[in-house]
């Protein structure tokens, strides 16, 4: 009798656990998610414990964040392109950012550098424990001060965004194939690299 | 006794692994989710995949003299000689050019001379879909086949009802760096048409112009092929588009960025 408990209680867990199955990954992923928001930090284990705090707090970062972004790029753009200083910092980031990466088993991963209207665009990011942590971009083209505008509004959000967008674990992007050549293709060919075994 | 730990033990972790390859001008992204990526049925099929995608694009590319397509507009290949598949997609491109009311059209006129058959804008999203064919027989997996931006998303046997979603960020068409809107697929395809940096190449097939509008439409539905010809022509005419697809669609949604 006593077996036969057993055995019927272990196949109903079973069961259990196997219709669970996909629910319970579902939700690992979206707390595993929030955690590495936090960029540079090396995430301890325990900062997942109190799940709504941390998406809460991550969340609230993430757009203050973002507006903060968009207001210097406004202020930048009514300021005109009477100065080119941020573009020399930007283009020479090809070197920095790959240092960056040393700490914690993050890995970079550059996508491939992909031919726009205005000029190559090519964008890295940096994995850690599966999760896009960082996204820089290596190249961008800076060649006339309109350029410079369009790229000092575009490229802090876009930065931002990838993280954000990894936090809702974005898998793939879809765009009208003409409009995908840049930014998004470039990547789009980041993540691929995440994965390519 | 032991057979109460075992659940516990065999609770597998997902992998995932992509391969890519430049066909038809475009990174193909292939993304395997698997408990293991490694096998070799995996490998073989992804091979597969690739290889249809090579073959519809040696068949029906007009950006290459030598496919079959150009070689039968040359008239260096009669019709009756020519692959099965050409006439297939003819009469897609015919179906598709009636459901759209014209909002789609493979044949562009041109002054003096006679219409020009150009099917490019349904072989793609053809082509994906046989090549996703080749995934659906793959025990155990969840794929997600994106080419350029228009994807297909399903599973092979075995994983029906435990197949995982795969979120899909759609780009803001007025800031390409930046995703407008998710989507969560586990089975279907997702399709955006729009127009901007290669110029604009999308035209009114009622009049002819080129659609000016910017912006993008996106459609998400069963089949690649038609997700890809109503998002075309949602791009032209979003609210006829909308209508349409109302009417003749209903499976698939809209979304007009």
């Amino acid at each position: 009798m006593r077996r036969i408990t057993l055995w019927l209680l272990s196949t109903l867990s079973a069961i259990v656990l196997l219709f669970s199955y996909p629910t319970s990954r579902n939700a690992d992923t979206a707390t595993a998610a929030v955690a590495p928001t936090d960029a540079n930090a090396t995430t301890d284990a325990n900062a997942t414990t109190d799940a709504n705090a941390t998406t809460d707090a991550a969340s609230s970062a993430a757009t203050q964040d973002t507006t903060a972004a968009a207001s210097s790029a406004q202020d930048a753009t009514t300021q005109s392109s009477s100065e080119p200083p941020t573009s020399s910092s930007a283009s020479s980031s090809t070197s920095s950012s790959t240092s960056k990466t040393s700490g914690s088993g993050a890995t970079t991963y550059a996508g491939d550098a992909v031919m726009t209207r205005w000029g190559l665009v090519q964008v890295q990011i940096t994995v850690a424990d599966g999760k896009i942590t960082k996204s820089d971009v290596l190249r961008i083209p800076w060649d006339n001060p309109r350029d410079q505008q369009i790229n000092s509004y575009a490229v802090p959000i876009l930065n931002q965004e990838a993280v954000t967008a990894q936090s809702a674990s974005i898998d793939m992007i879809s765009g009208a194939t003409v409009t995908s050549v840049g930014y998004t293709q470039s990547l789009q060919s980041a993540i691929d690299q995440a994965h390519l075994a | 006794m032991t057979a109460i730990t075992a659940p516990l033990a065999l609770r597998p972790i997902i992998e995932r692994r992509a391969f890519v390859e430049i066909i038809m001008g475009m990174p193909i992204s292939l993304h395997i989710k698997a408990i293991d990526v490694q096998r070799a049925d995996i490998e073989q099929a992804a091979a597969n995949v690739f290889a249809t995608l090579r073959k519809v694009d040696d068949l029906f590319s007009l950006w290459r003299s030598d496919s079959e397509l150009s070689l039968l507009q040359a008239g260096a290949v009669i019709a009756g000689e020519a692959h099965e598949w050409q006439a297939e997609i003819v009469d897609l491109c015919l179906e598709a050019e009636e459901r759209t009311g014209g909002l789609f059209t493979a044949w562009r006129n041109h002054e003096g001379a006679r219409p020009a058959y150009d099917p490019t804008g349904l072989v793609k999203g053809w082509a994906v879909e046989q090549a996703a064919a080749m995934l659906r027989v793959v025990p155990g997996i969840s794929f997600c086949l994106n080419a350029g931006g228009d994807m297909v998303i399903g599973h092979g046997p075995g994983m029906r009802g435990v197949a995982p979603a795969w979120t899909i960020g759609i780009e803001d068409p007025r800031q390409p760096d930046a995703i407008a809107a998710t989507v969560e697929v586990v089975e279907g395809a997702v399709a955006t048409s729009g127009s901007r940096a290669r110029g604009a190449h999308i035209t009114d097939p009622r009049t002819g112009a080129v659609v000016c509008r910017d912006g993008s439409a996106t459609v998400v539905g069963p089949s690649l092929v038609w997700a890809d010809v109503w998002a075309t022509a949602a791009f032209v005419d979003p609210t006829w588009a909308r209508e349409l697809i109302a009417g003749e669609a209903s499976a698939y949604s809209l979304t007009v960025l």
